[in-house]
C-alpha cells in the first residue's frame, strides 16, 4: 500500500485556527445555552492538529473512500468539531447558527449526516473506538491506506467498551489506529482519578498492546508529531496521552470543572473572545 | 439451524466480497470451512460482544456487509446500546445472528436464555426482525438479511430442529408463510416453534377443529395484511413463540390488534413464557412442557378455549 503524503499546515496557521475555533466555542455555547464547554475547549489542540497537520481529508470530498477518518467519540465535545469542521472549509460557518436551534441540523452531540465531515454519531461514551477498528479493519479488507484517529476523554476510558477495544485492536494489529486521549483530569462530577483509578493511563495502554506516548496536549507541534508517527510499521496501534486543561484558553474557565456545565454570559463571551485576540 | 446458516454465510462470502463474519469465541468448527476461504474475512471478535458489535457497525459504514454471530443473550442483550446506537441509529446493514434463541440453551440456565431478545431488538427504530422456522427458512433468511440496506436481527435456534419445509420455501421478509389450511383457528408460529404449532394443530384437526398453521418468520415489520384477513376469518388467532409472552410476537400482534377500528372479530390467545426466569435443570423439551409449549398442551389449551368461545 502506497504511503500519501502527509501536507501538515504551518504551526502559526494552526495557533491562528485554533484561536478561531475557541473563540466560535464560546459564542456557540452562550448563544445556544449549550453545556460542555469546558469538555470542548479542552481538545481544541487535538483537533487543529488533527485536521491540520495529520488527517489526509479533502474538504470538497469528504465521502471520499479513501479518506483517513476522524471520530470524535467524546460526543459532547460537538461544539468544538463543529467548529473546526467549519474553520477548515468543510461547511460553511454560516451552519454553526442552526447549532441546538429548534429544527436545526447540529444537535448538542453530532449525528451521522448532520454535516459534512463529521463521521459518527456519538455521545454515548465507549462508542468510538470499536467504530474505528471496524473501520480500520474494512479499509484493510478494501486496500487503502487509511488511518483512523479516535479522540476520546479521559472519563470515556471508564467504560469496558473501550478496553475490549483495545485488546481487540493489539490482538488484530491495528498500527493504523491511533486513539487520543483529552485527558484533562476532569469528569462531570469530579477528579477522573478519585472517581475511578486512571493513573497511570498510558502504562494501561502499554499493557494492552499499544504504543503510548504521552504529550502536552496544548502543544501543536507534539501533537502533530505523535499523530505523525500512524503507521509506524510496529503492529501496535497508537495512545497518545494527551495531558489538557479543561476549558483551556480562557483564564477564567481553565481547570475549573463549573464549567462542564456553565454557560457564558454575554460579558464572558466578550472577555473570553478578548483573552484570544479576537475582539 | 446453525449449520444451515454456516453453510449459507459461506456460499454468500463467494459471491459477494463485501460478507464478513464476525464471532464471539463460538462456533470455531463451524465456521472451518468459511475461514478456509475467507481468512482475511473472519474475525474471533473474543468474549467482547460490545466490541465486536461496534467493529460491525464502523464496517458498515464503510460499505462492508458484517454478520456478527454468538449465542442469542449476548449478540444482544450484552451489546444492546452498541445495536442501538452504532447500528441502529447509524442505519447501517449489520446483521446480527443469535444462535441458540429462546429455550435452545436450556440445560445452561438461565443465563444462556433468550426469552426477552426479540422484545428489545424490535423495539429499536430501523431493525429488521426475522426468526425462521427451519433450516430451509434460515438459508432463505441469510440471503434476506443480506439484501437489506438497514440492520436485521436474525434469531436461530441451535441444531436439529424439525424441518416444516421439504422444499426450499418462498420467503419474503415481512410476509408470514401458510404451511398449513384450516377453518376454525390459526396458528402463528414464531421460529422452531412453527413445529410445535404444525404437531398441535394435527392433535385439533383430531379433535375436530381446524387449524390454520402459519410461520410468522419476521416479527418486524409485522404482515399486517396477513393479519388483518387471519382477525377477519378465524374466532381464534393463537401465537406460538418461545419468547416472553411480554413484547414477543404476542405482543407486536396484540399492538396492531389494539390499533384496529373496528375490532376485527378474532380473539387473540397467545402461548410464551411466563414473565419468570427458568432456573430449574433441564433441558428445552422440559423447559417447554413446564410452560405448557408441547403441542398436546397447546392443543388442549386452545381446545378449552374454543369450547368457551362457542
Amino acid at each position: 500500500m502506497k504511503e500519501p503524503a502527509n501536507n501538515p499546515a504551518d504551526l502559526d496557521a494552526m495557533k491562528t485556527a485554533a484561536r478561531s475555533i475557541r473563540g466560535r466555542v464560546v459564542e456557540m455555547s452562550h448563544a445556544a445555552k449549550a453545556p460542555h464547554l469546558g469538555s470542548a475547549l479542552s481538545c481544541v489542540d487535538i483537533l487543529v492538529a488533527a485536521y491540520w497537520g495529520v488527517l489526509r481529508v479533502d474538504p470538497a470530498h469528504p465521502a471520499d473512500p479513501a479518506r483517513d477518518r476522524f471520530i470524535l467519540s467524546k460526543g459532547h465535545a460537538a461544539m468544538a468539531l463543529y467548529a473546526a469542521l467549519a474553520e477548515r472549509g468543510f461547511f460553511a460557518p454560516s451552519l454553526l447558527e442552526e447549532f441546538n436551534r429548534p429544527g436545526g441540523r447540529l444537535a448538542e452531540h453530532p449525528s451521522l449526516g448532520c454535516a459534512p465531515g463529521v463521521e459518527a454519531s456519538t455521545g454515548s461514551l465507549g462508542h468510538g473506538l470499536p467504530l474505528g477498528l471496524g473501520m480500520a479493519l474494512a479499509q484493510r479488507i478494501q486496500g487503502f491506506p487509511t488511518r483512523v484517529v479516535v479522540l476520546m476523554s479521559d472519563g470515556e476510558c471508564q467504560e469496558g467498551s473501550v478496553w475490549e477495544a483495545a485488546l481487540f485492536a493489539a490482538a488484530q494489529r491495528l498500527d493504523r489506529v491511533a486513539v487520543v486521549i483529552d485527558y484533562n483530569k476532569w469528569q462531570a462530577t469530579g477528579r477522573t482519578d478519585e472517581i475511578m483509578a486512571m493513573n497511570p493511563l498510558a502504562a494501561k495502554w502499554e499493557a494492552f498492546g499499544w504504543t503510548a506516548l504521552e504529550v502536552d496536549g496544548h502543544d501543536l507541534a507534539a501533537l502533530v508529531d505523535a499523530l505523525g508517527r500512524v503507521p509506524d510499521r510496529s503492529g501496535r496501534p497508537l495512545a497518545v496521552v494527551a495531558h489538557t486543561i479543561k476549558g483551556k484558553g480562557v483564564s477564567f474557565m481553565e481547570d475549573d470543572n463549573n464549567w462542564h456545565y456553565r454557560i457564558p454570559t454575554a460579558d464572558e463571551v466578550r472577555a473570553a473572545r478578548r483573552e484570544l485576540g479576537l475582539t | 439451524m446453525r449449520n444451515a446458516f454456516a453453510a449459507a454465510i459461506t456460499e454468500l462470502a463467494a459471491a459477494d466480497p463485501r460478507v464478513v463474519l464476525l464471532s464471539g469465541d463460538i462456533g470455531n468448527r463451524l465456521f472451518d470451512p468459511f475461514k478456509a476461504r475467507f481468512p482475511d474475512r473472519f474475525f474471533n471478535c473474543g468474549v467482547a460482544e460490545a466490541n465486536m458489535t461496534g467493529v460491525a457497525a464502523g464496517m458498515a459504514m464503510c460499505g462492508l456487509r458484517p454478520f456478527t454471530y454468538t449465542i442469542a443473550p449476548f449478540a444482544t442483550m450484552r451489546a444492546l446500546e452498541q445495536i442501538r446506537l452504532d447500528v441502529c441509529c447509524h442505519n447501517v446493514p449489520v446483521v446480527i445472528v443469535g444462535t441458540g434463541g429462546g429455550w435452545s440453551y436450556a440445560s445452561l440456565g438461565p443465563t444462556h436464555h433468550a426469552c426477552e431478545d426479540v422484545a428489545l431488538l424490535r423495539a429499536l427504530p430501523n431493525m429488521i426482525v426475522l426468526c425462521p422456522a427451519d433450516a430451509a427458512e434460515v438459508r432463505c433468511a441469510v440471503a434476506a438479511a443480506l439484501a437489506q440496506a438497514g440492520p436485521v436481527y436474525l434469531r436461530l435456534g441451535k441444531k436439529g430442529e424439525p424441518a416444516v419445509h421439504q422444499t426450499s420455501p418462498r420467503f419474503v421478509v415481512g410476509r408470514g408463510i401458510v404451511l398449513r389450511e384450516g377453518r376454525d383457528a390459526c396458528l402463528l408460529g414464531l421460529g422452531p416453534m412453527v413445529a410445535t404449532a404444525l404437531e398441535a394443530a394435527a392433535l385439533l384437526e383430531a379433535a375436530g377443529l381446524s387449524a390454520r398453521v402459519v410461520s410468522m418468520h419476521t416479527v418486524k415489520p409485522l404482515d399486517e395484511e396477513l393479519l388483518a384477513e387471519a382477525f377477519r376469518r378465524f374466532r381464534l388467532v393463537a401465537v406460538v413463540e418461545e419468547h416472553s409472552r411480554i413484547g414477543g410476537l404476542a405482543g407486536a400482534v396484540a399492538e396492531w390488534l389494539a390499533a384496529q377500528f373496528p375490532p376485527p372479530p378474532g380473539r387473540l390467545v397467545a402461548f410464551g413464557v411466563p414473565d419468570a426466569f427458568f432456573h430449574e435443570a433441564g433441558g428445552q423439551e422440559y423447559a417447554r412442557q413446564r410452560c405448557g409449549l408441547t403441542p398436546v398442551q397447546i392443543a388442549q389449551s386452545l381446545l378449552r378455549v374454543a369450547g368457551a368461545a362457542c
